[in-house]
């Protein structure tokens, strides 16, 4: 899933600071689970927002909503007749539900209550680790699923790197070494062979706005 | 021969190579690398001149890389992977080997978070292994990485360095096959402290035939004292120094450690004359410049073989 991690309540407040009446919109998926922008995060945000508004002088008239998806026209379709008559919409989504809202809605400002952090795993309840770049060449099939890219702090096709330490990275001690990682799930599977050869550069395809559209199917006119 | 650099020449001539390192300041001073390549001149074949070691900004490796050639040494221009994309890599090697520069060391580059500044993006466009085979395609094809042709391929000695110690050390020899695979024609090791387990990696390399497909430099950084020792033990990642270095230091007399330091060193060198394999010794003398005359006097490398 998409894990996100909400801003800090006096960045939310400065992007507010002009606005008195603002619609807080969560997203009822990857942020809902991941504890940031859900139902429940919506209320803490709005009642939040309202007492330092209150504190400061300068009430807001804030009120909270939340779809089940913000990366979906047809759940976004729902807040069509709501959005009418706010000054500003806070959006509680990852950045791409944030963008298909401000896209949907360019005459609002729209506005990121959240910083999106990475694509990871729930490693317990609000704990969460990265596992995913989205590079669009998937080698896990060849690194025993453990991903370079996003694993190792340098990204290296071709590990490990003169500073792994004990199994861990030369960044921190706490941190794993990818390759290590890599090197011992391959040597127990009798799968060495997968990184015995070299690994040429790699031709990046996320250095551009990517576009999916699956077999046959077609972008709309 | 593939570049003609004295390096080259010397190991291909079957000489025991014996190769320095110079840190670029952390200033535009071009007399601080004068000074510093002063020491050197004469008592290496080539120094290599580092890129954002330790990940702080100094002079670029290839600006000291110039001043060197023109302080009459000859450059082992260190090329790093986190701070250049695949771009800038092959013009910044273009315009070296337009200024004079015939070697280069491919390296991954410790990783930005060590260094003055943690913020920054680590490019890792490609990693060390890909910029071996970047650079011979660039020498042995004359094309860039993209597939174009070179109007006039630069035509350099390619190194690369290579860890014995860091685990899995089962796992390391083949990467050494590996940069052997991508191109490497030459390889300086990490300093060795842990003889007996570089011993091993030697033998393991020469079992598989490696060392006959590339030069092997032993890394030797003489330690200065005993917290140097220990500093290295514990802090540097992919270090090891057995506690008997560290035992030998500290009986050292008061006043000698560092002495004892360029003994120990000594020593290594004598070993790695006589070790099947090993082609030279690659003298990391950090922030020591000065005493590399000294050392190389005693490691009985002198005079430097003219070829």
């Amino acid at each position: 899933m998409i894990v996100a991690k909400r801003k800090p309540i006096d960045e939310i407040k400065d992007l507010l600071k002009d606005y008195k009446k603002v619609l807080n919109v969560g997203c009822g998926t990857c942020v809902a689970v991941c504890l940031t922008g859900g139902e429940k995060e919506v209320d803490v945000l709005c009642a939040e927002l309202d007492m330092a508004r209150k504190m400061d002088d300068n009430p807001v008239d804030i009120e909270g909503t939340t779809i089940e998806r913000q990366c979906d026209r047809e759940y976004l379709e729902a807040l069509d007749s709501k959005v009418e008559g706010y000054e500003a919409i806070l959006s509680m989504a990852c950045g791409a539900g944030i963008q298909f809202l401000a896209e949907r809605y360019p005459e609002i400002p729209v506005l990121p209550a959240v910083d999106t952090t990475f694509i990871g795993v729930n490693q317990g309840v609000g704990w969460y680790e990265e596992r995913c770049r989205s590079c669009s060449s998937c080698v896990l099939g060849m690194t025993g699923g453990v991903c370079p890219v996003t694993m190792c702090a340098k990204g290296l096709y071709n590990g490990p790197c003169g500073g792994t330490n004990d199994g861990s990275c030369e960044i921190k001690k706490e941190q794993p070494c990818a390759w290590y990682m890599i090197y011992e799930r391959l040597e127990k599977q009798g799968r060495l062979d997968c990184i015995i050869n070299f690994k040429p550069a790699q031709n990046w395809e996320n250095q551009v706005p990517r576009t999916l559209i699956q077999p046959g199917y077609e972008k709309p006119e | 021969m593939k570049a003609g650099s004295n390096l080259e020449k010397i190991l291909e001539a079957g000489h025991f190579a014996f190769t320095g390192e110079l840190g670029p300041p952390r200033g535009s001073n071009a007399d601080e690398v004068r000074e510093k390549a002063e020491f050197l001149k004469g008592n290496v074949d080539s120094v290599n001149i580092t890129d954002n070691q330790t990940a702080m900004v100094r002079m670029s490796s290839w600006a000291a890389s110039i001043i060197a050639i023109q302080a009459g040494l000859e450059p082992n221009y260190q090329m790093v992977c986190r701070d250049r994309n695949r771009l800038a890599m092959q013009s910044d090697i273009l315009g070296a080997y337009a200024l004079g520069v015939r070697n280069m060391l491919c390296l991954s580059g410790d990783h930005q978070q060590f260094g003055d500044h943690p913020q920054a993006l680590g490019v890792f466009d490609i990693d060390s292994m890909q910029l071996i085979n970047m650079a011979k395609t660039m020498r042995d094809e004359g094309k860039f990485l993209g597939g174009a042709d070179i109007e006039e391929p630069p035509k350099l000695f390619i190194g690369a360095a290579s860890n014995p110690f860091a685990e899995p050390f089962d796992w390391r020899v083949h990467r050494l096959a590996k940069k052997i695979s991508a191109g490497v024609d030459f390889i300086q090791t990490q300093c060795i402290y842990n003889m007996e387990k570089f011993r091993e990696f030697v033998k393991r390399a020469n079992d598989m035939g490696l060392l006959e497909k590339v030069y092997l430099l032993a890394g030797v950084t003489p330690m200065k004292s005993v917290g140097m020792a220990k500093y290295m033990k514990s802090k540097v990642p992919g270090m090891d120094v057995p506690d008997e270095i560290i035992k030998r230091l500290q009986g050292a007399e008061k006043g000698k450690v560092a002495d004892e330091g360029i003994k120990i060193a000594c020593e290594q060198i004598e070993e790695f004359k006589e070790l099947k394999g090993i082609a030279g010794v690659h003298l990391m003398a950090i922030e020591w410049e000065h005493m590399v005359p000294e050392i190389a006097e005693r490691a009985g490398v002198l005079p430097r073989p003219e070829v």
